[in-house]
């Protein structure tokens, strides 16, 4: 079947499930949704369908990216458009069988919005409501509306047809193509695409390799993995499509063991490519051929840094090594090597199929199209979102995450992980694309955004990363393996009250010394947090070293429990809950906390929260 | 059913490069690299053990003992240490008298944290064998174990 036939197929495969007679049932299975209770739902809507004998598709797909409201049912009848539902229960499942399957009550109630061309009275459109309006989904497009493990819905919506177009031309043009595009590498570091490709096909070597890398290593990101998940032939197409364009045989996916359900759709996806002709020899008749293995990484951060990765597939300890000679002139077994992010080869596939033109509709003048974040922390709406560059920060947490929750107060947004910096309010206008970023302090990096409100403390964010980058650091370096133990240690002290003058100067000397001698991007970006937090906090940092205080009474050692009389009502539940007996009181009668046993665990306060708020922290000192 | 060490290593063909998928299978199926998989995978790869303890001790994935039958994996993402993760990791350890990387007298539960589950917007969240459980609080931590006593 030439692949024009097995399109039309596809799209008649397809439009005969979204418009036919019989109901769909969409249940949203990514990990997020799974964890959220997917599985039950999806088990409640067929014991219902069962029950009530009616005919019904129940599928999984994807993640939509409204993570805060998994788990998502999109429920699809003839006549009337898609309609989400979010927070879904087994018994609204059951509800939804009798009532819209069966009957004709949409449950306008627990509806979040509409998609299709219809309107449902009472529904908003899915992209008009506030989380979704300011956002483009290009990237995102096929993920939570096709079954990833589906390779002809993929098909369906265009699927494939960029690597087509792709094949239909030479391999110097497609580079071409992807010049004009401007895209930049989405893994973190913003180097243009094609001349990375490029210098790999300067290399002249008969022999080259390929490798995505999805080993999403930063903590607080999880874009990658959503979209394996969700729609893992986007990533595939890209590969197939750079492998053409730099003339390798062989390509690699280096995927993290943490993310067990990526892996089995990406093992899934490889063997239908193969079996329709994308993969394996003669590729749609054209001659080329490649092969993609799967790599599990095995828990380590560094492995995300291109030389280290290199290491790790030739079997070795992932340790990083000098640069030059770049990859791209000696990378696996020592031949040019092209290393691309998951996201930047969604991006490749997008590029074929809608040409360069489309592309760069979007983005500022140096950073081309949209890019793929995780809005989490403390944002109402915590989820993936694709947005344009160029978008402000204030845009993205005010308008897609609803703001901080509780109704707290912003304090700073973490933007690109450990390498990244802390970004305070009076920035927030600042843009997101690769510059503007880089003169705030903080990187792109791959797309984490986590968002922190006045409950978090800047020094103690500061001395996580720096633990986590200590426990990371592969050791083979000394600036980055001794100083960032020294940083760590000083960070510690001033979080236990232990800070002494002159802290921050040390830390700032360090800081320097670390960033220029380290070898890898590992030990030369870590600083970014120390120095961001001292550069826009370095109130809080003063509060702790001098005072002995911690603005926002989250360092252990600097606060004390203590009962609010006024508040308190004597209901006992603190009194009983506390692991080490610190509670004393008795029933009606005000309590109080012995402040030499209690350990801060927090149990009493979660308790009390929500209740009377009777219990607070206060400064020790 | 689990597979023995030499159907393990039949699928392979000894190649250097394949050293890591092959302790990542042997660990898969027996639950950690006991010594004497070392020593019949240094003879099947020709890589000296001591070379193969390297590779092993650099990835945190590999371990050297079992681990309990439920196995628990704590998120320490940025997103879950903002969330309180510290405070449910505290709160694990204290329900089951164990610290962070031990098991259980009873090899019933051992507890280990992790970088980052990439579950980050259901924080703070925690992997029970191959569930995540997300959203949790100190409250949900003794619910997750009196459930699962049952």
């Amino acid at each position: 079947m030439n692949f024009n036939e097995l399109f039309n197929e596809s799209v008649e495969e397809y439009d005969s499930l979204i418009s036919g007679t019989t109901p769909v049932i969409l249940v949203g299975s990514a990990t997020c949704g799974k964890s959220a209770g997917a599985k039950e739902i999806s088990a409640a809507f067929k014991a219902e369908l069962e029950e009530q004998n009616v005919m019904a598709e129940v599928i999984d797909v994807g993640c939509i990216g409204l993570c805060y409201l998994e788990p998502i049912v999109t429920v699809i009848k003839e006549g009337m458009p898609a309609i989400f539902y979010g927070d879904v229960t087994s018994k609204q499942a059951k509800q939804l069988v009798n009532d819209y399957i069966i009957g004709n009550n949409p449950m306008i109630e627990s509806a979040l919005g509409t998609f299709g061309d219809k309107k449902v009275e009472g529904i908003p459109n899915l992209f008009d409501i506030p989380v979704m309006k300011p956002q483009i989904r290009r990237i995102l497009r096929n993920c939570g509306f096709i079954d990833p493990d589906n390779i002809k819905h993929y098909i369906a919506r265009n699927g494939y047809k960029g690597l087509k177009n792709t094949l239909d031309i030479n391999p110097g043009e497609v580079i071409e193509k992807i010049k004009k595009s401007g895209l930049r590498g989405r893994g973190g570091a913003g180097f243009p695409t094609w001349m990375k490709w490029q210098f790999c096909v300067d290399s002249k070597e008969e022999e080259n390799y390929l490798i995505c890398n999805a080993d999403e290593g930063d903590p607080g990101a999880f874009m990658n993995r959503s979209l394996l998940e969700s729609d893992p032939h986007s990533v595939l197409e890209g590969i197939v499509i750079a492998a053409y364009a730099i003339g390798a045989k062989e390509g690699y996916i280096y995927c993290r063991a943490e993310y067990p359900l990526a892996l089995e759709r990406l093992k899934h996806a490889i063997s239908e490519m193969k079996n329709l002709g994308f993969l394996g020899e003669n590729i749609l008749g054209s001659g080329f051929n490649l092969d993609i293995k799967i790599k599990e990484g095995a828990g380590a951060f560094v492995c995300g840094e291109e030389t280290a990765l290199i290491a790790s597939i030739e079997g070795k300890r992932g340790m990083p090594r000098t640069r030059p000679p770049f990859p791209t002139t000696s990378g696996l077994w020592g031949k040019p090597t092209v290393i691309n992010n998951v996201e930047t080869m969604a991006s490749v596939s997008l590029i074929m199929q809608a040409g360069s033109d489309a592309f760069v509709e979007h983005g500022t003048r140096d950073s081309k199209g949209t890019k793929t974040f995780s809005l989490v922390g403390n944002v109402k709406n915590t989820g993936l979102i694709e947005v344009p560059l160029g978008t402000t920060l204030k845009q993205v947490i005010n308008e897609i995450g609803g703001g901080i929750v509780k109704d707290g107060i912003f304090k700073a947004v973490q933007i690109g992980g450990p390498s990244g910096g802390c970004i305070p309010e009076s920035y927030l206008d600042t843009k997101i694309d690769y510059d503007s970023l880089t003169m705030a302090g903080a990187i792109m990096g791959s797309g984490g955004l986590v968002v922190m409100d006045q409950n978090s403390c800047m020094v103690d964010v500061a001395r996580y990363f720096l633990e986590f980058i200590q426990n990371e650091s592969c050791g083979k370096c000394v600036p980055c393996r001794l100083g960032t133990k020294q940083m760590l240690d000083i960070l510690t002290d001033i979080t236990i009250g232990k800070g002494k003058s002159g802290d921050i100067e040390l830390l700032l000397e360090l800081a320097g010394g670390v960033k220029d001698g380290s070898l890898c991007g590992l030990g030369q970006t870590s600083p970014n947090p120390i120095l961001t937090t001292i550069k826009y906090f370095k109130n809080e940092y003063d509060a702790h070293i001098t005072d002995k205080r911690c603005p926002a009474l989250l360092c252990k050692e600097l606060i004390n429990y203590h009962v609010i009389d006024e508040k308190c009502k004597g209901c006992m539940l603190c009194f009983r809950s506390c692991p080490v007996g610190a509670i004393s009181g008795s029933k009606k009668g005000v309590h109080s906390v012995n402040t030499d046993k209690c350990i801060k665990c927090g149990t009493c306060i979660e308790l009390c929260s929500g209740m009377y708020n009777a219990i607070e922290r206060v400064h020790k000192y | 059913m689990s597979k023995s060490l030499n159907e393990i290593l039949s699928t392979f063909n000894g190649n250097k490069s394949e050293l890591i998928p092959i302790l990542q299978d042997i660990q898969s199926n027996i639950g950690y690299l006991p010594e004497d998989a070392i020593i019949k995978v240094s003879k099947f790869t020709r890589v000296p053990e001591s070379e193969i303890y390297g590779v092993a001790t650099f990835y945190t994935q590999f371990r050297f003992l079992p681990v309990g039958k439920k196995h628990i994996m704590v998120c320490k993402g940025t997103a879950c240490h903002v969330k309180g993760a510290p405070q449910i990791i505290e709160g694990i350890e204290r329900h089951l008298d164990i610290k962070e990387g031990d098991v259980t007298f009873d090899l019933e539960y051992s507890l280990e944290s992790v970088g980052c589950l990439g579950c980050c917007a259901l924080a703070p969240c925690a992997m029970i064998n191959e569930e995540v459980e997300s959203n949790l609080t100190l409250k949900d931590v003794k619910k997750i174990f009196s459930r699962m006593k049952k």
